[in-house]
């Protein structure tokens, strides 16, 4: 199989979209959540979690024929704590405002089922340029679900995009303008609802395509 | 006293696992169908932070920090030793339920081994473990192992009541007439989401 095969680019696209691993899969929804208050973070957090998905899934599948059976799900565990303390390193040396920001959802990668479920799913099978274009898909089908919440939450929350103000702030109600904050966006409630909102769009798109 | 009690109220009421900080999502979309498993799944995770938190809080202070046995700070480790720990306890837990309680063991069925990746006990140690850091007189802070026992304790009950809540809703919503792309995981995102906003008013309370 070449490298850059149908079924491999089947492989990457399919978690982007149709069988996104948020949308469909319902995985990885406790960080979805937590870190999409602003957009930045939920930037950060869905690079890191693709860059611990695919090698994950590139060192499990390297060593998918010697680890036992049984046991698998320590050695799992293992692994991935390893690069989630290198990342958080990383992160703590690089960006370390977002890494106040992100605070314990950085070592909750450790736990979140993206990873879980697809070194089970996918990586225990397939060789390692496979799962490595997996965990790439799947990484970015849970960072494209961020963008859009962290999207729509800083916007309407507090104005601003990545820190930059969209919203003059002539217009804002306190200075004699028509427009108030939804203050409520920044609340953890909203993430739920406007989690639950993608989900139907996305449902009611693909529906019809069928 | 009045901190443990503090501590205990305001872990399952203001910084509820799911409401605040949407902690062990996945199995609490999963298992919530019904409120009978839901309960077990409940205690079963009360159960294991109740272990796993106190010896997370020992390894922390006594091994890994720099004024530990060891001298040197190896605070870098925590995620995977703590994670060691979790995967070691459920897998006891689970040889005990399977002894002495074999009904309970199939009625969890595969999610009493997948709380080992259930983001509610990882997340408990890691809040444990910035929370030493606070200054003691702050109402959240953990400065013994009797705090410890405390904010397990509260978080276990506060997902044990989240879970039990949303599974009594979902029984009743089977009968409601919900547009079809929304069905199913859609709805139940917007009755969490609402739920969390009713728990949000508990946000001004104080001890």
């Amino acid at each position: 199989m070449s490298l850059f095969s149908k079924e491999n680019g089947a492989v990457f696209t399919g978690p982007l979209n149709i069988n996104n691993p948020i949308a469909v899969q319902v995985l990885g929804i406790c960080s979805a959540l937590a870190v999409t208050s602003q957009l930045k973070p939920a930037i950060v957090m869905g690079l890191s979690v693709t860059v611990i998905t695919a090698f994950a899934n590139v060192i499990i599948s390297l060593i998918r024929k010697t680890i036992p059976n049984r046991i698998r799900i320590i050695v799992q565990l293992v692994v991935v704590a390893a690069l989630v303390t290198i990342v958080s390193n990383i992160l703590k040396a690089y960006v370390y405002d977002v890494s106040v920001q992100l605070s314990v959802y950085v070592g909750l990668i450790i736990t979140n089922c993206i990873l879980m479920g697809r070194l089970e799913a996918f990586a225990l099978q397939n060789g390692p340029w496979e799962s490595f274009l997996d965990g790439v898909g799947n990484g970015l089908g849970y960072a494209v679900i961020l963008v859009i919440v962290g999207f729509v939450r800083e916007l309407l929350g507090s104005g601003t995009l990545l820190g930059f103000t969209i919203i003059p702030s002539s217009a804002l109600m306190e200075n004699g303008g028509l427009y108030l904050h939804n203050g409520m966006m920044t609340m953890p409630a909203m993430a739920l609802i406007i989690l639950a909102c993608v989900i139907w769009a996305h449902r009611s798109i693909n529906d019809k395509e069928k | 006293m009045e901190h443990f009690f503090s501590l205990l109220v305001r872990s399952i009421f203001v910084d509820n696992m799911i409401f605040a900080f949407f902690l062990g999502m996945c199995s609490y979309l999963a298992v919530s169908k019904t409120v009978k498993t839901s309960l077990g799944l409940g205690i079963a995770v009360t159960f294991v932070l109740l272990i796993t938190v106190p010896v997370d809080y020992l390894l922390q202070t006594k091994v890994l920090d720099a004024n530990g046995i060891l001298g040197v700070d190896l605070t870098f480790l925590s995620f995977i030793l703590f994670i060691a720990v979790i995967a070691g306890m459920v897998q006891l837990v689970e040889m005990f339920v399977e002894r002495f309680s074999p009904s309970l063991y199939a009625a969890l069925g595969i999610f009493l081994p997948l709380i080992a990746v259930n983001c509610a006990i990882m997340g408990a140690s890691l809040f444990m473990q910035q929370r030493i850091l606070m200054p003691a007189e702050n109402s959240q802070s953990i400065t013994s192992i009797g705090d410890c026992f405390a904010y397990a304790l509260g978080s276990g009950i506060g997902w044990t009541l989240a879970i039990v809540c949303l599974a009594a809703i979902r029984e009743k919503m089977a009968y409601s007439d919900v547009p079809k792309p929304l069905q199913g995981l859609g709805i139940t995102f917007i009755t969490v989401g609402l739920m969390a906003m009713a728990f949000m008013c508990f946000s001004g309370l104080t001890l």
